[in-house]
């Protein structure tokens, strides 16, 4: 007979690590090299723009990298890359595209309206819900703050 | 080289960004959507701190392209439409900060959600 505690150390002890150092490795190359290319992007649009405000080019900078993120999930690249890089592809912006449209492209066998367009907010609603009202509630402070 | 320096910088912080993420994702087993919506809220807390502008001048799309700056626009849209219009402002400051890159998620979405097919969950 082994007591609870010993039992879950032994558990512990035995059950599968989930690799750990090589995860974080992947998650801040993948990361990094995004950002760079967000970084490239902008830095080519100021290029091509020369009197675009700062506001503008970091927009147009999202944008666009939205729009890569849409376009590699289409590509079926994006959630392979997801497969090694996990939080390095999550977090960026991309990683907030490829959660629109890859539920968009699994569901869209059930038709247009119950297929593509509800369940392309499974991930990326309670983004919007909580964003949008963590926004109004820092204007609502700040409107009687100010 | 004083770009050289700037990407480093932004490598190196955009990478650490993800790697805290990815330490999250290991040790707790949240899902993408949670995980999400800590970064965007921690977006929108260091907006409304302050502590955003400098990170942002530190490390540009490092901290940007990450989704807290999607939270950061949000915060600085809702209290930049309070200066401009009062309290309609702040209802509609935050929305219209992000609505390009809403707007461009969502039209992708349909559009390649219309045109590609899902392929098999085989990785």
């Amino acid at each position: 007979m082994i007591e609870r505690v010993e039992y879950q150390d032994y558990v512990s002890k035995n059950q599968p690590k989930s690799p750990m150092v090589r995860t974080l490795i992947a998650a801040f190359i993948v990361g990094g090299i995004i950002c760079c290319i967000g970084e490239g992007i902008g830095d080519i649009i100021k290029l091509i723009f020369k009197d675009m405000s700062e506001k503008d080019v970091a927009t147009w900078e999202s944008c666009i990298m939205i729009f890569l993120g849409s376009f590699f999930t289409a590509l079926g690249l994006y959630d392979k890359l997801g497969h090694y890089a996990g939080g390095g592809s999550i977090i960026p912006i991309t990683g907030f595209a490829n959660s629109v449209v890859s539920p968009a492209m699994e569901y869209n066998r059930e038709g247009v309206f119950f297929g593509i367009c509800a369940k392309m907010f499974v991930i990326a609603g309670p983004i919007i819900v909580f964003g949008v009202t963590a926004s109004f509630l820092v204007g609502f402070i700040g409107y009687f703050v100010v | 080289m004083e770009m050289f320096l700037t990407y480093l910088k932004v490598f190196a912080i955009g990478g650490l960004v993800c790697m805290i993420g990815q330490v999250l994702i290991n040790k707790t087993q949240m899902s993408s959507a949670r995980i999400l919506v800590l970064y965007m809220l921690a977006g929108v807390v260091l907006e409304v701190t302050g502590a955003f502008e400098y990170m942002k001048q530190f490390a540009g799309s490092g901290v940007t392209i990450p989704i807290m700056g999607f939270g950061s626009n949000l915060a600085k849209g809702a209290l930049e439409g309070v200066k401009e219009d009062g309290f309609l402002g702040a209802i509609a400051g935050g929305m219209s900060a992000v609505a390009a890159g809403l707007t461009t998620a969502i039209v992708c979405g349909f559009v390649f959600g219309l045109i590609s097919k899902s392929r098999s969950k085989k990785i």
